[in-house]
């Protein structure tokens, strides 16, 4: 297949290394013709996972037909390369709807399966594999097999999670629920510390289906961790007649990287106390249409320009309910402390880890913070956030880190020599290989 | 009675994009080309996003003899078919082109067996007094470069064809279109080297459902191209023979 050398970057645009890209626009043609390969789906991971420094990347963008659609029974099956926004395109004017969805509709489908991706729903239904019914998978050996939790289990669940180093993933199929209509019913709460805040996030009165607190990461002191509680779920029919839907916004683009100083203490500090007031105070439940409640960011395309062309770094990570409030507590001084604005700040609820081996999700609360790079004091405050999540028995998120060590990694995924030992049977010569998994260590020399 | 098309060259991506811009607007389709496992998935793709009815069969453009077979399946399965994109086509290796044995591929996929074909759907449509035809040729096929003339005479051919056939069909009501794309982000292209202006092949497909729309018989895609080709078609002969294009 032709290969287009050229260079590529995660969503974070950093780092940016060169790659030999193939763009298979046929399904036969998703195979591995290289010595070591990485499939990639919309890019939308922010590091290295889908990079593979001087070494093959496997394009699905084009491999991206639904295939199946049961509409009785909610079940979709589609080839790896389809977007959610495809997707949902397709599902929603027949009263479906993803079980779980990422902040981005911009990702394929093969994309969540690998890196086990969460919602704002985590807490009461599990991460993205939970709801794969089987996966149709490409492997080292050539051959196409079909893996489920109860046919190659083992396999199945290497996989799930499993940043696309197991084979490529071709088809999936997915169990989907039911909805009403497209709006959302909302509801916020508004926090003025991070006690506050913790306390409405456990109150089960007022969680919902999905429930997200955005932080105002500028503020300290007393105000450490204020922000706002946002619950919300489907609407049903009574909540939202046909006629009073609400209308998605115009979309927007950042036709060019921001200016290096335009993201600063200050500015921040004005949008968060601004988006505090206004967001807070929304006392009453309101109806959202789906896509800005889901998807906030994809009115805006190219958003990623903002942090200047240098690039960024989502810290994602997870603290274990017993220590969370302490963890994002000693986080949030950490990033404070340190004035360096995060433009983003956002806490989720998690549930109980589910099958995948080197899933992220574990029962407990993620914070993720957007960070851009400016100077290499990043990395050094970044590895303190590590400790500070070791410490309390967390994790960082593969799907967004682009700089974690190889030991730190270790520390974190007590499940990774089970999963090691799938991969070997599965992939002796590590030929699904890519930058993260060669800076991780993940998969042994490769071969 | 609604619109029905028969799209030949179904798997390539421009087409795949023209298909999808047929069926956003209700339009049943019948689809073809030499991979039916790829049109078999096309076809579930086409019928779950749009809710359109989608046939589709195995149709190979250098295997003449199988044509009018062919053709009346095709009239079996969709005796209103309004009318038929061409889209096959076969860039190949223009160097190894200049061998007449690899040649007479290139020739064979772009023209002869267009022609082909053609002549069957505008006999079909002729007495009908109603139809369309929208031929894919290129912009190659403007002027004969010795980086692909194998390519562009085919295409040049196919363009000659679909200029005649306009003016015979033109009495009887039926519409020939003639599209010449530019560089277009596809498998034909993709990797090539001295790309420019590459357009996607979703822009294009959603173009040429347009120009039905329209009074154009001759339309370069992006519009821009038609003012790029007329530079180079006015470029003399004696400065052109010598440029490295
Ligand atoms: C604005 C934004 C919001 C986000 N919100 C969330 C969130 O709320 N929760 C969450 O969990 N994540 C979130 N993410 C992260 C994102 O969902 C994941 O990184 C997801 O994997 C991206 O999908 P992609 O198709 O872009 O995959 P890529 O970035 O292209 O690849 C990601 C990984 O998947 C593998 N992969 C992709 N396709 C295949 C395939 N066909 N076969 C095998 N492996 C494959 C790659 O090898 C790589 O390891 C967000 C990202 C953005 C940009
Ligand atoms: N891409 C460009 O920049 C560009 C520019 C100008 C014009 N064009 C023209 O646009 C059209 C579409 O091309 P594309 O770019 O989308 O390229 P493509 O992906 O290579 O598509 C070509 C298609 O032609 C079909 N085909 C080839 N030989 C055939 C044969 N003997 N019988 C039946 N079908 C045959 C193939 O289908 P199967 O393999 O499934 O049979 C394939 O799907 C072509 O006519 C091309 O010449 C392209």
């Amino acid at each position: 297949m032709p290969v287009l050398t050229t260079s590529i970057s995660g969503w974070g645009r950093y780092p940016v290394q060169t790659c030999e890209l193939e763009r298979p626009e046929r399904y036969a043609d998703l195979r591995l013709d290289a010595a070591c390969l990485i499939a990639r789906g919309q890019g939308r991971s922010y590091g290295d996972a889908a990079l593979n420094e001087n070494g093959r990347v496997l394009l699905t963008g084009r491999v991206n037909r639904l295939l199946d659609f049961d509409m009785e029974q909610g079940i979709l099956r589609a080839e790896a390369g389809a977007t959610l926004a495809e997707i949902l395109a397709a599902i929603v004017p027949q009263g479906w709807f993803l079980p779980v969805t990422p902040g981005t509709k911009f990702v394929s489908l093969g994309g969540c399966v690998a890196a086990d991706v969460h919602g704002k729903n985590h807490h009461h239904d599990g991460s993205f594999g939970a709801h794969v019914l089987a996966l149709e998978m490409i492997l080292a050996d050539g051959s196409r097999v079909t893996c489920s939790p109860a046919e190659n289990g083992e396999l199945f669940w290497a996989t799930v999670g499993g940043m696309g180093l197991t084979g490529i993933i071709g088809e999936v199929t997915l169990k989907l629920i039911p909805i009403k209509n497209s709006s959302m019913m909302v509801r916020h709460h508004s926090a003025g510390s991070l006690e506050q805040l913790f306390g409405l996030m456990q109150d089960a009165a007022i969680d919902d289906r999905y429930t997200v607190a955005w932080i105002d990461s500028m503020a300290s002191g007393s105000r450490l961790g204020r922000g706002v509680v946002m619950c919300g779920h489907h609407a049903s029919m009574q909540e939202a007649p046909l006629d009073s839907r609400a209308k998605p916004a115009r979309a927007r683009n950042i036709p060019r990287d921001f200016p290096a100083w335009a993201l600063n203490p200050l500015s921040i500090g004005a949008f968060n106390a601004l988006y505090y007031q206004r967001e807070g105070g929304k006392r009453e439940p309101f109806l959202s249409d789906y896509l800005p409640y889901f998807y906030p960011l994809d009115a805006i395309a190219n958003w990623n320009r903002m942090y200047g062309k240098q690039g960024f770094v989502q810290y994602q990570c997870v603290i274990p309910d017993a220590t969370a409030f302490d963890g994002i507590k000693a986080l949030l001084q950490e990033l404070s402390g340190s004035r360096r604005p995060s433009f983003l700040a956002v806490l989720k609820r998690l549930g109980a880890q589910g099958k995948g081996l080197l899933s992220f999700p574990m029962a407990g609360y993620t914070l993720a913070l957007d960070l851009p790079i400016r100077d290499d004091g990043l990395f050094t405050l970044l590895n303190k956030l590590d400790e500070i999540v070791l410490q309390h028995g967390g994790r960082v998120y593969l799907a967004k880190d682009a700089r974690l060590s190889a030991e730190t990694f270790r520390a974190m995924y007590p499940r990774y020599e089970q999963w090691l030992a799938i991969k070997n049977k599965f992939d002796p010569q590590n030929r699904f290989s890519s930058s993260l998994s060669r800076r991780l260590g993940i998969g042994g020399t490769h071969g | 009675m609604g619109e029905a098309v028969l799209i030949l060259g179904a798997t390539s991506a421009i087409a795949r994009a023209t298909a999808a811009a047929f069926a956003a607007r209700g339009a049943a389709l019948y689809l073809a080309s030499r991979d039916l496992d790829e049109l078999q998935r096309i076809a579930s793709d086409l019928r779950i996003r749009y809710g359109v009815e989608v046939h589709y069969a195995a149709f190979d453009a250098e295997a003449t003899e199988t044509h009018a077979a062919f053709f009346q399946s095709v009239l079996a399965n969709m005796p209103d078919l309004s009318g038929v994109v061409l889209a096959f086509g076969y860039l190949g290796d223009q160097q190894a082109a200049r061998d007449f044995k690899v040649g007479a591929k290139v020739i064979a996929s772009n023209f002869t067996g267009a022609a082909s074909i053609l002549s069957l759907c505008a006999d079909h449509f002729e007495p009908l007094q109603r139809g369309f035809i929208i031929g894919i040729s290129s912009v190659a096929g403007d002027r004969g470069r010795q980086s692909n003339y194998v390519y562009g005479a085919a295409k040049g051919a196919l363009s000659l064809y679909l200029q005649g056939l306009r003016n015979r069909l033109y009495a009887s009501g039926v519409r020939v279109i003639t599209i010449k794309p530019g560089f277009v982000d596809t498998a034909m292209t993709y990797g090539l080297p001295g790309l420019f202006l590459v357009a996607s092949p979703q822009d294009i497909g959603e173009r040429i459902v347009r120009t039905l729309g329209k009074q154009a018989d001759v339309v370069y895609l992006p519009w821009f191209w038609r003012y790029i080709m007329l530079i180079i078609k006015h470029v003399p002969e004696p400065i052109f023979k010598r440029m490295k294009l």
